[in-house]
């Protein structure tokens, strides 16, 4: 297949890339970057006007629910809306049933990845930190690496044990892959639906206090800086779990992190509607907590945005908040919530972002990096930094709907990927 | 003037007209209750579902005496004994009864923000008799009415909310309520029981009963439960007894003539002790009538509104 | 542009209640066990009224009760704009009394139906005879005045207007021609 991509602002923050070019490519290989080219013989001709091709964005935080959920989503609908959303490779989180806690079942997502879409997401299975995810033994992680896996995590459930977690760090370590923490002290979480505030107490809602997010990151710095092993924690969202880790940061100590983009778009107050599309955990916090999130990716003490993509059906959300279940979906949401909260107020320039989004995740996933550059693969994020647009969630590829952004005006979005050989449109 | 909303879903919000026209349109209906024959045919061929998820023997009995009271027909629906254990969604079951033609469904849920969610998705009128910890509106509704038919003003007076305040939707909704009409309101109770950020909503904290005492002119004290779960808030209902029980020593030791009120059901000598439950000034059998009264006007008002 | 006609001016006004009082007190033979109840919002005054002028010739306390008749009105489930409760106020019992029910204006009827209906809810009255300050015809039910002020013939697209000086600072009857679409 060959194909000319016109008029697109290149930006490769790797290679200080920052121009205007047209990108020739043949059988998925980038041919040629050139000023103009001109076509010649049989090949298809794409203008872009001006939208921006970036390395390939990678979600590192997704749930694609197959097996055991197919009602939710599918390994295949979820690469779909993935690729509509703007991202070139995904990782997949463990917590389907059965666990990924098998090397059979890595090897079987990796070529599901190779099949679907034609290939055009990769899948980087993370595998389950403990079997069955039951925080009691560890999962059989040198396997699970070699078959594929670039992380472990038990994420739906924080590793409770510090025992456990200590053992887990100084084991994954073998790998050097990261355990990746959904950091949550469950004795201070019980019952809660919504974080703990003046919301929760004028709603009579029962509380996530933000300190249960907070003790169990303080309690895993010190067993990341006694095992010196290497340490990501999932979708941070509070002040002071930043302040944490930028401590432990300027420590040397080996820890990373990301964040969603409802935890910088979104505060507590959304929840006053009773709208189960506001619920999820980590729950939605207060402003000040929005605020230093944002300056944690300013100052890079966040180095990735993920999104929890949590795909549940329509039936499981249309019952009252305290019975529906936790999480929104997010990869067709991410890249304009990330242009008009973070780009577009000056928060982060273009460049920073293409780091949250594609740098930075395959660093700490031990990734090769993309680049964009003749004789390399071509793995390509297309997006309009300024258009403006509605969502609706009627045109999300994702089985399911949930999020609370419907009928959201976003400026920036998706327009199309570029990747294994083939060139997606997005439909958003 | 109708009232702003369709629906009773809570206190919060609700401008102090409506409140006032609650209030106003209750009187008429205590004096019904005065009559030989207390029934007036307003709400004749009308059908109101009391849609009960949780047990609440005086709440529903209230209700559907206010109901048949107006003459309208009534159909009990509890959560027991029904679908709701073959795991029928709330949506569901409230479609299916409405499918009946109902006109006005009462509900009691354990979830907060259930009966905003009711609304949403049948057409009837909804009004909430209690949603989890959030609120309790006629409750607060009646609470008011006593205070007001009592002391003849909202206004200026200082209502003290004595429990298990971050469990409980009478004080959510009194809270709301009173501040709306201008009162000034405290609670008090051990720190672990009072809900985070709760000043913000204009409320002093008090964790001595003595303190709440020396300040308020009514004291409206929550019934306290101790499920084997909640030993982790609350040691036992000795120690609660001993330091924040409203008894008469203490009210004599302090200040004598403070006005007693409780949702009820008392769990006498636990929050309340006898004599001050059943004495001069108790208004918690008034409580009981006018909340029939104040049900009366909720119903005619929502049920007549156009 | 509505036209308006003058019925009753104050000082005839103040002579039919006379004239009245005088006719209840003719055919009861007195005031012995009679109590006038009056509905809101204009008969409450009459009433008063009417118990004053009685007093004056017989010397005599008569017992006034005001009725609120909105709980028993049966357009309530026409769901029309909200009526407002005044409240019923009857202080004693009216079982075994002769009520005389007093309102400003007979029109269709359906006013004293309500009124009947709630009145008998109350107790078993020996009694209830009805005296109107003005009968203005259209009748939809069968209901019969006892004493009329005065008989004004009207059409429907007339309204009786009346005055007291309690609420609108003058006593008077006006009849008013409705334009289209005023009611």
């Amino acid at each position: 297949m060959r194909v000319i991509l016109k008029n697109l602002h290149l930006i490769d923050p790797a290679h200080g890339t920052d121009a205007v070019r047209d990108i020739q490519i043949v059988d998925g290989v980038i041919d040629k970057i050139s000023d103009h080219i001109t076509e010649a013989g049989e090949i298809e001709v794409i203008d872009f006007n001006g939208a921006v091709a970036s390395p390939g964005f990678l979600d590192m935080h997704v749930h694609l629910r197959e097996p055991g959920y197919e009602h939710k989503e599918t390994i295949e609908t979820g690469v779909q809306a993935a690729a509509n959303g703007g991202f070139t490779a995904v990782c997949s989180m463990p917590n389907t049933n059965p666990t990924v806690d098998h090397e059979a079942l890595v090897r079987w997502i990796i070529d599901q990845s190779r099949m679907l879409l034609h290939g055009m997401v990769d899948i980087y299975p993370i595998a389950a930190v403990t079997k069955g995810r039951e925080g009691k033994e560890l999962a059989p992680m040198l396997e699970l690496a070699e078959a594929g896996a670039v992380g472990f995590s038990d994420d739906g459930a924080p590793i409770e044990s510090a025992e456990i977690m200590r053992r887990a760090l100084e084991y994954a370590s073998m790998t050097s892959r990261p355990v990746i923490q959904h950091a949550e002290e469950l004795s201070l979480t019980k019952g809660g639906v919504m974080n703990e505030g003046f919301v929760s107490t004028s709603l009579g809602m029962q509380p996530i206090p933000s300190i249960a997010e907070e003790i169990v990151i303080a309690r895993d710095l010190k067993l990341s800086e006694y095992t010196s092993a290497p340490y990501h924690v999932a979708h941070v969202s509070t002040k002071g779990s930043v302040e944490l880790i930028r401590a432990a940061k300027a420590k040397k100590i080996h820890v990373t992190c990301e964040v969603t983009p409802h935890h910088f778009s979104l505060t507590d107050e959304a929840v006053r509607t009773f709208d189960t599309n506001t619920k999820m955990n980590p729950p939605l916090r207060t402003k000040e907590d929005v605020e230093a999130v944002k300056e944690g990716l300013r100052d890079g003490t966040i180095d990735v945005i993920a999104t929890d993509h949590a795909p549940h059906s329509y039936d499981e959300k249309q019952v009252e908040f305290l019975y529906a279940p936790f999480g929104i979906v997010g990869l067709e949401t991410a890249i304009g919530l990330a242009l008009t909260e973070l780009f577009h107020t000056k928060i982060l320039t273009l460049h920073q972002l293409i780091e949250k989004f594609s740098t930075n995740p395959r660093k700490i996933l031990h990734l090769p990096a993309v680049k964009i550059a003749e004789g390399e693969r071509a793995n390509i994020t297309i997006f309009d930094l300024d258009k403006e647009w509605t969502v609706d969630v009627e045109k999300f590829r994702s089985k399911s709907k949930n999020s609370p952004f419907h009928m959201k005006i976003l400026k920036g979005k998706p327009v199309a990927v570029f990747n294994n050989g083939r060139l997606l449109i997005s439909s958003l | 003037m109708p009232l702003v909303s369709k629906h009773l879903l809570g206190l919060e919000g609700m401008p102090k007209n409506d409140i006032q026209t609650i209030l106003d349109t209750a009187t008429s209906f205590r004096e019904v209750l005065e009559r030989p024959i207390k029934k007036v045919p307003t709400l004749q061929g009308k059908t109101i579902v009391n849609l009960f998820f949780e047990s609440s023997t005086r709440t529903r009995i209230s209700f559907e005496l206010a109901e048949r009271r107006l003459s309208a027909d009534v159909v009990n629906f509890s959560a027991d004994a029904s679908s709701v254990k073959k795991g029928e969604t709330l949506k569901d079951t409230a479609r299916n009864i409405e499918a009946m033609k109902i006109d006005m469904v009462v509900m009691r849920h354990a979830a907060p923000g259930s009966a905003l969610f009711l609304s949403k998705v049948i057409d009837a009128v909804v009004i909430n008799a209690g949603d989890g910890a959030h609120e309790h509106p006629t409750q607060a509704l009646l609470d008011m009415y006593t205070i007001r038919e009592k002391f003849g003003r909202l206004e200026g007076l200082k209502i003290c909310i004595v429990g298990d305040i971050s469990h409980s939707r009478v004080a959510l909704s009194n809270i709301y309520g009173l501040k709306t009409m201008g009162a000034e309101v405290a609670v008090c109770g051990p720190s672990t029981l009072i809900p985070r950020n709760i000043e913000k909503l204009g409320v002093t904290v008090h964790h001595k009963i003595e303190d709440a005492m020396r300040w308020a002119n009514i004291l409206n004290v929550l019934r306290i439960q101790l499920e084997r779960q909640d030993r982790v808030f609350l040691p036992s209902l000795q120690e609660y007894r001993k330091y924040f029980a409203v008894t008469k020593e203490r009210l004599m030791r302090v200040r004598n003539d403070i006005t007693i009120m409780h949702p009820g059901p008392i769990n006498r000598d636990v929050e309340l002790s006898a004599d001050v439950a059943d004495g001069e000034h108790s208004l918690i059998l008034q409580q009981v009538l006018n909340g029939v009264a104040v049900r009366m006007a909720v119903l005619y008002l929502l049920g007549t509104r156009s | 542009m509505a036209t308006s006609t003058k019925i009753l001016d104050q000082k005839n006004f103040e002579r039919t209640l006379i004239r009245l009082a005088h006719e209840i007190l003719e055919k009861n033979k007195g005031a012995e066990n009679l109590v006038l109840v009056g509905i809101r919002t204009r008969g409450e005054f009459l009433a008063k009224r009417i118990a004053k002028k009685i007093n004056e010739i017989e010397h005599r306390d008569i017992r006034v009760g005001l009725l609120d008749i909105t709980l028993y009105r049966d357009d309530l489930r026409e769901n029309l704009s909200q009526p407002i409760l005044r409240g019923t106020d009857i202080k004693f019992d009216v079982s075994g009394r002769d009520i005389i029910l007093i309102d400003d204006v007979l029109f269709t009827g359906r006013t004293i139906r309500a009124a009947l209906d709630e009145l008998v809810d109350m107790g078993r009255p020996a009694s209830i005879q009805l005296a109107v300050l003005i009968d203005r015809g259209h009748r939809e039910l069968p209901i019969r005045a006892d004493f009329v002020g005065k008989n004004i013939p009207t059409s429907v697209n007339e309204k009786v207007k009346v005055s007291m000086k309690e609420v609108d600072g003058e006593d008077g009857v006006n009849l008013i021609e409705l334009t289209e679409g005023e009611s």
